[in-house]
């Protein structure tokens, strides 16, 4: 039934790209302007990830928007030209910050952040072995959506989930800003970092349980 | 849920293992036997069912607290157009 509008809505979205490649193309700077001001506090936050410095990131971010340039002639279509930006951005990120910090490469970092001992919530919430119920829960959850109106709206639940993806490990951090805060699938973040699957879902999966017991904790004091 | 039959056959699966496969099972990823082992239990455990809405307002609440990042930093916005002015050039 929502066929037509999809098709229409999809069309839609092709004849804005090529708009848009056109109109970068034709050096049009208000085009360019226009993605620069709506893409670029997100790549900088991105590049961050990956560079020691903040100074780094922004010369990364710089050198992007050179290269978009540099190619656009002979951008494909092949993805959209936001996922083309930011391909490009992530690739000069990551040689750009292991130049810089000579360290661990990402891969290697999102493999010990993903190993050891894991626990998504504190094993001493749930029942012990011996119990009738073992390893069950050992009292109620409350459910959020009976929180007070719009708590998990307020501009201080929102600050607070910021701090605590700041904490994160540097790969759980990347995986879950690419995900839940880009919206990227698993296959472009498994791909751009070059991780496989699995491991992007264990961090993807470490990040979100410790975001979740942050807001937990605080709607407990608050409460 | 009056029908046991299904869910007496398959291994049980405790909350605390849930909690470490709830995002295997958002991904869908999950195996079928594992996914109806998922789907039997929420059925019958009120915390579980809180516990994954919890990580699905998680998710969505992490979407908007990122959702606006502070604006580029003049100079930088700056360099990024005299660069374009001299590939436009």
């Amino acid at each position: 039934m929502s066929k037509p509008a999809e098709t229409t809505a999809a069309a839609q979205a092709d004849a804005a790209e090529l708009r848009l490649v056109e109109r970068l193309r034709g050096k049009d700077e208000t085009a360019f302007m226009e993605i620069v001001d709506a893409w670029g506090p997100s790549m900088l936050r991105l590049a961050r990830q990956f560079t020691p410095s903040t100074a780094v990131a922004e010369e990364v971010v710089q050198e992007t928007w050179l290269a978009v340039l540099d190619g656009i002639d002979r951008f494909e279509g092949r993805s959209s030209v936001k996922t083309w930006v930011l391909r490009i951005l992530v690739n000069r990120a990551k040689t750009r910050g292991a130049r810089e910090r000579r360290t661990v490469p990402f891969a290697a970092l999102a493999g010990e952040e993903s190993g050891g001992d894991f626990h998504a919530v504190a094993a001493d919430r749930f029942l012990t072995e011996a119990a009738k119920y073992p390893r069950h829960w050992g009292s109620p959850l409350p459910r959020w959506e009976a929180q007070p109106e719009r708590a998990l709206e307020s501009a201080e639940t929102l600050a607070l989930i910021r701090s605590a993806i700041d904490e994160l490990p540097p790969a759980q951090r990347t995986v879950i800003l690419l995900r839940d805060i880009e919206g990227w699938d698993g296959p472009q973040v498994s791909n751009a970092l070059d991780i496989t699957e699995t491991n992007q879902r264990v961090l993807l999966h470490r990040a979100r349980s410790k975001v979740r017991a942050a807001l937990e904790a605080d709607f407990a004091s608050a409460a | 849920m009056t029908d046991h039959t299904v869910t007496d056959a398959l291994p049980e699966l405790p909350c605390q293992d849930l909690v470490e496969v709830v995002t295997d099972y958002l991904e869908g990823t999950l195996s079928d036997v594992d996914r109806r082992r998922f789907e039997e239990h929420l059925e019958v455990c009120v915390r579980c069912v809180a516990y994954v809405e919890q990580i699905r307002l998680t998710i969505g609440a992490t979407g908007r607290a990122g959702a606006h990042p502070d604006a580029l930093p003049a100079e930088l916005r700056d360099g990024i157009r005299a660069a374009f002015r001299d590939w436009a050039a």
